[in-house]
């Protein structure tokens, strides 16, 4: 073997991709059945989780060990960028799917259902009483929905949402100009600051929740403002739960001293994927909570 | 550093043996096998369901099976064809050509590649154990429309999570793809000495990752829907049931480029070498993929002109549709002159690749028909439709996948096919085929609609010659099957080159090739590049 050879990486074979699959095999099984209310559903969703959090240690562990034991060239670092690059395109993608519907129902299917565009027939014979709006002031068939007094304004607590995760955006920034200097007691504080912000807006997210559910009766089953107010702030809120998770994982890897200034990839795609949580969320507060 | 590397390298050549060999494997080759087996074994499922239709369709009237399990029937087939069949079989390709066309050791991500694999026969038992289930399997057609999807029974969100699991698979796929070709390539592999079976596998991939987030998002719209009490598409609470079709066919259609990219790179493979000539215009090939995967963002709504949308963007999407008959004529005129004058020879794989490039322009041009929009309002849900697509994907992508199957299949295994059998197999598929799909074109400008299990009397005779093609054509895979099984077990020794005329860094390996491909980078040239 010619010494050029020793550049490649090449990973032993592994058993964390099969026991993912049995994990999310089960997850997937046992929220099914859950749906057909067949009374093991949760308990093999449960199990599946479990077995799912367990590889995502055991690998991630595998991937993290090797890290800090210098196998990584710089080829494998660069295989590793692009995963992450083309993994937070393909989550971009299934927001854009999201705001699609969301455009969809507020520029074509609500006035048309309103008569606009040529569909006074439509409007006519199915709910001649609807009136379209955004937020829609009427469901066009009430009777089957849950209606709400009011919707949460953008200039309340999501402004303040907006302000936190967008500052939080600053201080990973800050974590990783400390990384880059070594100044490790700063990386840290920044990083556990950046994770508080994340928690606390998935707080602030709930407490909203409650309000919306319990006070406005703003619910899922709201008609198509409900559903795409909850759908999209829902998924939003699920991926800063995992960013912020991650984050955690990152601080605790600093803590134990990971990471070198010129080596930190994985601080890097946490960072990335923390924008990427950011940006969207600018998305949704225009077009959802504030235009 | 590179001491533990030299470890790892060592330690990989005693890699396990027997059944965890292939559970654990992190190896390109091994990962290819699994994918291609998966892909032929659910090529018979999904062709013995397709048997089914036909054999109920043989004749008018209901006979062997009641209509909701027909419906079924055609709902699982073309789940099981195009997201067990075409796409794995394909990414099977990929698996083992990519690494070695580039000059690679392996893919970039092996243990995400055996996991992109590992989810595949899981997320296929999801899908295929809703047959056993009360209320039987989805039967609402592959494309899932509501509202009649969301009167699936017991089998629906076990549907709807087969799909985001195989989503799963295909997205982490991908992004193996696109970072091995990235970041892989042997010193001197520039971009524009790729082989062609590489760029479409680089484009596919981008379309894959940015589709099937989108398809994952409107089956998760389905399943809010039906259980969670949410109104995407219900009318009554402002929505609409058409956004499910914008969603949906908004990865609808690039799907469609997903499943042949990869078979007119394999196409693109298989006519230099037997026409022992370069590809002709090798640059245009490549702008001509791009451009027909830039295209595909833009034309899906021509899958439901009758839907009731406003005229301009019926006039937008009929326009947008034609103007890739552009990029896909380059292709098809590439083709035909890389043949022009060549020293031709008719082994299988060309006998394939030429079939495949006079039958998937029939295919393309019931298409470009179709995209015609006073005309599709005619044809739309019929019998051509159906001629339409099964000449684009049976004889496109499944006979570029053949074709590519005795191409390689002597480097694989170390075997030469019997070439003897193999013409067998492919004159009588490509005959087989055609009894089978090309009388549907008749049956549906006639008026026949699809997707149901009985029909008017003056379709019967059209029906029964299309029904004697199907068995026809689904015997001779056996055939096909038992080719693969000869060669694997037996056969005379391939030499390293195979093929006198194949160019390409694969066949500077030994047949079959070692268990990491290129240990060390070869030197790329213009004179070892593509021919």
């Amino acid at each position: 073997m010619s010494t050029s050879s020793s550049g490649y990486y090449l990973p032993e074979p592994s058993h964390w991709p099969i026991t993912g699959s049995i994990g999310l095999f089960s997850v997937f099984a046992g929220a099914a059945m859950w749906l057909n209310q067949v009374g093991v559903g949760p308990m093999v969703l449960g199990f599946g989780l479990a077995v799912f959090i367990y590889m995502l240690f055991g690998w991630f562990g595998t991937v993290i060990r090797e890290s800090e034991g210098g196998i990584f060239n710089r080829q494998v670092d660069v295989s590793f960028r692009w995963g992450m690059f083309w993994f937070i395109f393909s989550e971009v993608m299934f927001f854009a799917g999201f705001f699609g519907a969301l455009f969809y129902a507020r520029v074509l299917s609500v006035p048309w259902l309103g008569g606009a565009g040529g569909e006074l027939s439509t409007h006519e014979f199915l709910w001649p009483a609807f009136s379209p709006s955004w937020p829609m002031n009427v469901i066009p068939k009430p009777e089957d929905f849950t209606v709400y007094k009011e919707v949460i304004p953008a200039w309340g607590v999501p402004a303040v949402n907006t302000i936190i995760l967008l500052s939080s955006g600053g201080t990973v920034t800050l974590a990783h100009w400390a990384l880059k200097k070594n100044q490790r007691r700063a990386l840290c504080w920044w990083l556990f600051a950046t994770l508080t912000l994340g928690f606390l807006f998935v707080g602030i997210q709930a407490s909203e929740y409650a309000h919306a559910y319990e006070e406005l009766g703003l619910t899922l089953n709201s008609g198509i403002y409900g559903t795409t107010f909850f759908m999209l702030t829902g998924f939003h809120g699920l991926h800063v739960t995992i960013g912020a998770t991650m984050l955690t994982v990152i601080w605790a890897r600093a803590l134990s001293g990971h990471f070198k200034p010129d080596h930190h990839f994985g601080f890097e795609a946490v960072a990335w994927y923390w924008h990427f949580v950011d940006v969207v969320w600018l998305g949704l507060f225009v077009f959802v909570y504030w235009l | 550093m590179s001491d533990a590397v030299m470890h790892g390298h060592e330690h990989h050549d005693h890699h396990p043996t027997g059944w965890k060999r292939w559970l654990f494997t992190t190896n390109h080759k091994d990962i290819g096998t699994l994918y291609l087996t998966l892909a032929l074994v659910m090529f018979f499922v999904g062709g013995a369901m397709a048997m089914v239709i036909r054999l109920e369709l043989m004749h008018p009237g209901l006979q062997y099976v009641d209509p909701q399990f027909f419906n079924s029937m055609a709902t699982l087939h073309a789940l099981v064809m195009i997201f067990g069949v075409v796409m794995p079989g394909t990414v099977g390709f990929a698996n083992w050509l990519i690494p070695m066309m580039i000059g690679a050791p392996d893919m970039a991500l092996p243990r995400l590649n055996n996991w992109s694999f590992w989810i595949l026969p899981f997320a296929f038992s999801l899908l295929l154990l809703t047959l056993f289930l009360p209320g039987g399997g989805p039967a609402g057609g592959w494309t899932l429309y509501p509202p009649l999807m969301l009167q699936t029974g017991a089998a629906m969100p076990f549907v709807i999570f087969a799909i985001h699991f195989m989503g799963a698979s295909s997205i982490m796929g991908s992004i193996n793809i696109i970072a091995t070709i990235f970041n892989m390539r042997a010193p001197g592999m520039t971009f524009m000495r790729l082989p062609l079976f590489v760029w479409t596998w680089l484009i596919t991939s981008f379309l894959l990752i940015a589709t099937i987030p989108v398809l994952a998002g409107a089956v998760t719209m389905l399943l809010t829907d039906k259980y969670f009490g949410t109104s995407f598409f219900n009318a009554a609470g402002g929505g609409d049931p058409v956004l499910f079709q914008h969603v949906f066919w908004f990865f609808g259609h690039p799907e469609v480029y997903i499943l042949i990219l990869p078979s007119f790179g394999i196409v693109s493979q298989i006519l230099p070498t037997f026409s022992r000539k370069p590809l002709f215009g090798y640059e245009s090939m490549v702008y001509a993929t791009a451009s027909i995967a830039f295209l595909s963002f833009f034309v899906w709504a021509h899958h439901k002109f009758t839907v009731g949308m406003p005229l301009a963007g019926e006039l937008f999407f009929m326009y947008a549709t034609m103007s890739i008959a552009v990029p896909t004529g380059v292709k098809v005129f590439n083709w035909i002159a890389t043949m022009w004058r060549g020293s031709l020879t008719f082994e299988t794989p060309m006998l394939f690749a030429i079939a495949f490039v006079v039958l998937f322009t029939i295919g393309g041009f019931s298409g470009l028909m179709l995209g015609i929009t006073p005309a599709d309002f005619q044809y739309h849900d019929t019998y051509f439709v159906v001629a339409h697509f099964h000449y684009v994907l049976v004889t496109g992508a499944v006979f570029g996948m053949l074709g590519g199957v005795y191409y390689w299949l002597p480097k694989w295994t170390g075997h030469m096919y019997d070439e003897t059998l193999g013409k067998w197999h492919f004159w009588l598929s490509a005959i087989s085929v055609n009894v089978l799909f090309f009388p549907q074109h008749f049956l549906g400008l006639a008026g026949m609609p699809r997707r149901i299990p009985d029909y008017a009397l003056q379709f019967a005779e059209w029906n029964f010659i299309s029904s004697i093609g199907g068995f026809v054509f689904g015997l001779s895979q056996l055939l096909f099957l038992y080719i693969i099984v000869k060669c694997i077990r037996a056969g005379a020794k391939a030499s390293d080159q195979v093929w006198d005329g194949a160019h390409g860094l694969e066949w500077t390996l030994p047949s079959p090739p070692p268990y990491h491909s290129f240990v060390s980078p070869p030197m790329v040239t213009d004179a070892t590049a593509h021919s």
